[in-house]
């Protein structure tokens, strides 16, 4: 009999040192898709069931009836979209755009060779990821006029476009930092044999660096996305006529009548479901299919 | 810039003067001295941590010195106003690792300099890739990608790679030290026939039959300084300094 054998088994595992998943310990980039993707495709179907048509039966009362309650809903559902969470998603088109252009600069910011390049954008990256959001559009909104001169012509800034720019700072910041992440994840030697072939800096990060970044950084940027997406009803607070300021308005008009209150804005939660979820499937997706190979 | 130094062919193409560099507290060269000729194939060897590495890195700018002067064509590396891109285009450097860019195909690996650093036109940057990498005896691997291809044929992509920049000197960072062993004599033919096509070739190996068989003058490192130097016949087999003794008696 071996002497082996007589361990148990845990005994057995080898000593040595051994490299542990990295994801073990480094913090999760992409919690909310992460999250989102592992719920079964039946959520929705369930969540419709609990937050729209279940208080539509239980909250019905004398005056607002079961099929008074429905009918209504379905009287804005058609406004609260088109006008509403169209609206949300052009936002949070438009911001993602800025905040990614924006965010790529001030992610090379972030390793440029300048000190003081590198302490400004720090101080960027700092300030815009750690501020409250709320704060940061509060902030856009009473510091941009509302309309601009450009050669002569005078051109109104909708609030909706500064809500756009108030958006971007965080998405910039956050963006920033995936940008950043992922420039240091490419290997020194690809930077010493660009240097060596004569490429300069700039040359090397844009034909040879980002290139090699670009897959990795689109799952945590689209996580990014799902995450501004659903903060854009945040806006509404700045009286930008969204999807959750037209829920308002349409209560208001049919008499502020608390059994609308749950089947109105469980609409409006059941609609950025529909639309993020499939966004963080896809991101999981995109993340088991460019993790790196080791 | 090398067009208003007097350099001429018959003066040294490399030339190295007391050159020190330090690590913070850790001297790394102690004064390093030598010349190279044009056509020259040199090999330096020495336990790992002798500074050969280093050395061969400070010749194309890779790493900064602290004190002496390195001169490539005349022309002095570590001076401030150095033109770095200038000096690149002249020496070449292939590394252990292989370095390739991952995301490019051989071709496009040995197209991308001469192409956006050289601004030079496609059609010939193409002919002369395709060329290079029939010379590495890698016809027919143009579309792969690196990932796709063994060690020992990454690492003649990386000599092609180099190549294409048409280099007056090239420089080899240990780079059969990452292969499997099989592998090693493929990229080593490869470097021979380039010697013998005249090219000036610095290496940094281990490989002591083949620094033997190539090498027009051996030098031996040691913590930082060069303890001995000879043509190989008789640095092998004369070796006078102790430390090179135990070093070849170790290796060989």
């Amino acid at each position: 009999m071996s002497d082996i054998a007589k361990f148990p088994p845990r005994e057995r595992h080898s000593d040595l040192a051994v490299l542990l998943p990295l994801s073990a310990s480094a913090p999760d980039a992409l919690g909310l898709s992460r999250w989102l993707a592992s719920m079964p495709g039946w959520v929705l179907p369930a969540l419709t069931t609990v937050l729209v048509f279940w208080p539509v039966y239980a909250m019905a009362q004398s005056t607002f009836t079961t099929e008074r309650l429905l009918s209504t809903l379905l009287k804005w559902m058609p406004l609260l979209v088109t006008k509403g969470f169209v609206l949300n998603i052009l936002i949070s088109f438009l911001t993602m755009v800025f905040g990614t252009i924006a965010g790529i600069f001030l992610g090379l910011g972030r390793v440029s060779h300048s000190r003081f390049v590198r302490l400004v954008s720090w101080l960027m990256v700092q300030l815009f990821r750690n501020s409250p959001w709320l704060v940061l559009l509060f902030v856009v909104m009473l510091s941009l006029p509302f309309e601009i001169r450009i050669a002569g012509t005078i051109v109104p800034v909708p609030d909706w476009m500064k809500a756009v720019f108030g958006l971007s700072l965080p998405v910039m910041a956050n963006i920033a930092e995936i940008v950043r992440g992922a420039i240091r994840s490419v290997p020194s030697g690809q930077w010493e044999a660009a240097e060596s072939l004569a490429f300069s800096r700039t040359q090397t990060l844009w034909q040879i660096i980002l290139p090699q970044c670009f897959k990795r950084m689109i799952p945590p940027w689209m996580n990014w996305y799902a995450i501004m997406t659903m903060a854009t009803p945040l806006v509404s607070l700045l009286g930008v006529t969204e999807i959750i300021t037209l829920t308002r308005q349409a209560m208001e008009a049919e008499g502020n009548h608390p059994s609308l209150l749950v089947p109105f804005y469980g609409f409006a939660l059941i609609i950025f479901f529909a639309y993020c979820y499939p966004i963080a499937r896809l991101t999981m997706s995109l993340e088991k299919r460019f993790a790196v190979k080791l | 810039m090398s067009d208003n130094s007097p350099w001429t062919a018959d003066q040294p193409i490399v030339s190295i003067k007391n050159v020190r560099k330090s690590y913070g507290e850790f001297e790394v060269l102690k004064g390093v001295s030598f010349d190279i000729m044009k056509g020259d194939v040199i090999c330096i060897i020495g336990p790992s941590g002798s500074g050969k590495s280093t050395l061969i890195r400070c010749i194309n700018a890779l790493a900064d010195i602290q004190d002496g002067s390195i001169k490539v064509e005349g022309q002095e590396v570590h001076d401030a106003k150095l033109d770095k891109l200038a000096l690149r285009r002249k020496v070449g450097m292939v590394f252990q690792q292989y370095n390739l860019f991952p995301h490019k195909t051989a071709l496009q690996n040995v197209m991308m300099a001469p192409l956006k650093v050289l601004g030079q036109q496609k059609k010939d940057v193409e002919m002369r890739a395709r060329a290079l990498l029939k010379k590495v005896r890698l016809e027919g691997k143009e579309n792969a990608y690196p990932g796709e291809l063994s060690g020992g044929q990454q690492q003649r992509v990386a000599i092609a790679r180099s190549l294409a920049m048409q280099p007056d000197v090239m420089l080899f960072d240990e780079v059969t030290a990452a292969l499997d062993p099989e592998t090693v004599k493929e990229v080593l033919i490869t470097i021979k026939e380039l010697a013998a096509d005249g090219m000036t070739c610095i290496l940094v190996t281990h490989e002591m039959s083949f620094a033997r068989e190539v090498a027009d003058h051996i030098y031996f490192t040691d913590r930082g300084v060069i303890v001995e130097h000879g043509p190989p016949s008789t640095f092998f087999d004369n070796a006078q300094d102790p430390r090179t003794k135990a070093f070849l008696g170790q290796i060989l």
